[in-house]
């Protein structure tokens, strides 16, 4: 099991800091959900994380090695990055995105191995992508396009899930589906971090929340310690009420500052 | 469901995909032939195909075994010495700017790249002008293919660098950055030619090679411009993975394993190897990466592994054909190949940036 650690990462673009310095690590098994506002450094961070961007000063640690260090394709076997959806000029079949989740696995000129395929089944099955392997992926509704990114992570056979934005795009119920699914894959013991905006829908679904404001780590632990209403005060500049559900999580009601 | 009945639909979609390469192939194969077999036969002077054959035989085949085989000196002539070093000519150069295009199109993300529309094709034309005004041509017939390479190669790291931003491409900027890249490249390549005049005929045998055409192309061209082309095409056969991956997003692609950015170097390389090869025999011949890599994609998908080589072997056909159009369309005048494939590649960009502006793509 591993262990993903940022030490006094800094990353800067175009002059400015937009992250950092932060230290976090995320352990095995949890769902965590880093949260903020646009511009809160939460992309940057899962870039970090899946090591796409190296950090400027500080390391970000797998299991204590730093991350720079590893090959790419060693990377991708512990650490799978789902980013914001994005326009796919080309039709590809959901097979086809699934096979290509196995880069890491295979050598330039290896056939498919019965390996591959047992991968990317289970993964078509656990994520019920299964119906849809014959499709154009540039056909798929929102939702169904964003299990198959799901299920393409998923056959890299990473330990850790790292998604941006999943639920942006996609209505509520399509947004539930996802955050469930994200749960099973929590509970089967992948380690889950989704970074989003809108803390109301992850709430039920989220054991750690990582609270950011501009590139910094405002507070992190479990809802009731991060979530408080001064703290989404201070970082989302509006206040809050918290309304009690059925369901358990609070739900989060918020007004423009002054009008409450 | 169940894991073995997805393991049955993906045997299924495989035996599929495996069944159209298959039928595509059946198809291709025999109708390249029978391109190659018409672009030599078909001319001013007609040739029967069984001249063709004999003449092949006699030149490849060892004398001991072909002394028996009658053939005259001018069917050798125009055979072996004119029409073959001709249509191997226009083979490689569809050959390599059909994969130029595969290339990138993966590069860029975009399905309209190509060529002679990202700047590569004027790169490798002004890398072809300073060769012969430089006189270096003369010293070594292999400067123009080399310094053709670097031109291409450095007008597509410009047009890159000018068109993405954090890994994106927006189609707009990159044609248009093409167009700007094109505009300046072919000025100074003018400039240098104008600078230049010292013996017209020299000046118009630059000029006849920058509109694009393969007349009088001998074996020298041929031998200058195949090795590259298959250098070329071995290096994009290595890569056809990481362009899949690469055609999702950079970031997708470095997420599950790919060097994005030594991947990228080593594409934009083999791309600028293989249009730098082909321009640096036939001038700029445009639209033949758009039109092939399109046409090949409808049929077999865009899946790399199987879309490059099939895209290399029609592109060839496809410049066979266009250069049998070039000569024998209005004899005895030849028109320009470049004409001919702008022809069919003109209205199909045309009907891609339309297609695209009503918002619905599915190449």
């Amino acid at each position: 099991m591993s262990v993903l650690k940022a030490h006094d990462a800094v990353v800067r673009r175009g002059g400015h800091t937009i992250l950092g310095p932060l230290s976090l690590e995320i352990g095995p098994g949890e769902m965590t959900a880093l949260i903020g506002p646009n511009g809160s450094g939460k992309s940057t961070l899962l870039r970090l994380f899946s090591g796409i961007w190296k950090p400027d000063s500080g390391d970000v640690f797998l299991d204590g090695t730093a991350i720079g260090t590893r090959p790419r394709k060693e990377i991708a076997r512990h650490i799978s990055f789902v980013p914001q959806e994005m326009q796919i000029d080309f039709s590809f079949t959901v097979a086809e995105i699934l096979a290509m989740g196995r880069y890491a696995h295979r050598g330039r000129f290896t056939p498919q191995s019965e390996a591959d395929r047992t991968a990317i089944s289970l993964a078509a099955t656990e994520c019920d992508v299964t119906h849809l392997l014959g499709r154009a992926v540039n056909t798929l509704s929102g939702g169904e396009r964003q299990r198959v990114l799901i299920a393409r992570s998923l056959v890299a056979q990473p330990e850790f899930i790292l998604l941006d934005e999943p639920t942006a795009n996609l209505d509520i119920q399509h947004a539930l589906d996802i955050l469930e699914l994200c749960r099973a894959l929590a509970q089967k013991g992948k380690t889950v971090i989704v970074a989003t905006h809108d803390f109301n829908s992850v709430t039920r679904f989220v054991t750690r929340f990582v609270l950011l404001q501009s590139g910094r780590l405002v507070a992190e632990g479990p809802r009731d310690a991060v979530l408080t209403q001064k703290a989404i005060q201070n970082v989302f500049q509006v206040e809050a009420e918290l309304v009690a559900t059925k369901a358990g999580a609070p739900l989060y009601f918020f007004h423009q500052r002054g009008s409450y | 469901m169940s894991a073995p009945t997805s393991n049955a639909l993906e045997l299924n979609r495989t035996a599929g995909s495996r069944l159209r390469s298959s039928l595509f192939y059946a198809f291709l194969l025999p109708i390249l032939f029978l391109c190659l077999l018409a672009a030599i036969g078909i001319g001013s002077s007609p040739i029967a195909w069984s001249t063709i054959l004999r003449v092949i035989e006699y030149k490849v085949l060892p004398h001991e075994w072909t002394s028996s085989i009658q053939v005259t000196q001018a069917d050798q002539v125009i055979v072996w010495l004119i029409r073959i070093p001709r249509v191997m000519v226009a083979f490689f150069v569809g050959a390599g700017l059909a994969s130029a295009g595969v290339i990138m199109q993966a590069l860029f993300r975009n399905p309209l790249a190509e060529p002679s529309l990202v700047g590569a094709g004027g790169g490798a034309v002004l890398g072809g002008v300073t060769a012969f005004v430089a006189g270096w041509s003369a010293t070594s017939v292999l400067s123009l293919p080399l310094l053709a390479m670097l031109g291409s190669l450095l007008a597509l790291v410009l047009v890159y660098v000018m068109s993405t931003r954090g890994g994106v491409t927006p189609v707009t900027t990159l044609l248009l950055s093409g167009v700007a890249v094109t505009a300046l490249l072919f000025a100074i390549s003018n400039l240098l030619i104008s600078l230049n005049i010292v013996n017209w005929q020299i000046e118009q045998e630059i000029v006849l090679w920058m509109m694009g055409g393969l007349d009088a192309r001998t074996w020298t061209h041929v031998w200058l411009c195949a090795p590259f082309v298959l250098l070329g095409l071995v290096a994009s056969l290595i890569q056809t993975r990481d362009l899949d991956l690469l055609q999702l997003g950079e970031e997708t692609a470095a997420s599950f394993g790919v060097e994005v950015e030594s991947s990228k170097r080593m594409l934009t390389l083999t791309a600028a190897i293989l249009t730098g090869a082909a321009v640096a025999v036939s001038g700029m011949v445009g639209f033949v990466g758009l039109v092939v890599p399109h046409a090949v994609r409808l049929i077999l998908g865009p899946s790399n592994r199987r879309l490059l080589p099939a895209s290399v072997l029609t592109g060839g056909a496809f410049l066979v054909v266009c250069d049998l159009i070039a000569r024998t369309i209005h004899p005895p005048t030849e028109i320009r190949l470049g004409i001919v494939t702008a022809l069919f590649g003109g209205p199909l960009f045309i009907y891609l940036l339309l297609r695209r502006y009503r918002g619905a793509v599915n190449t």
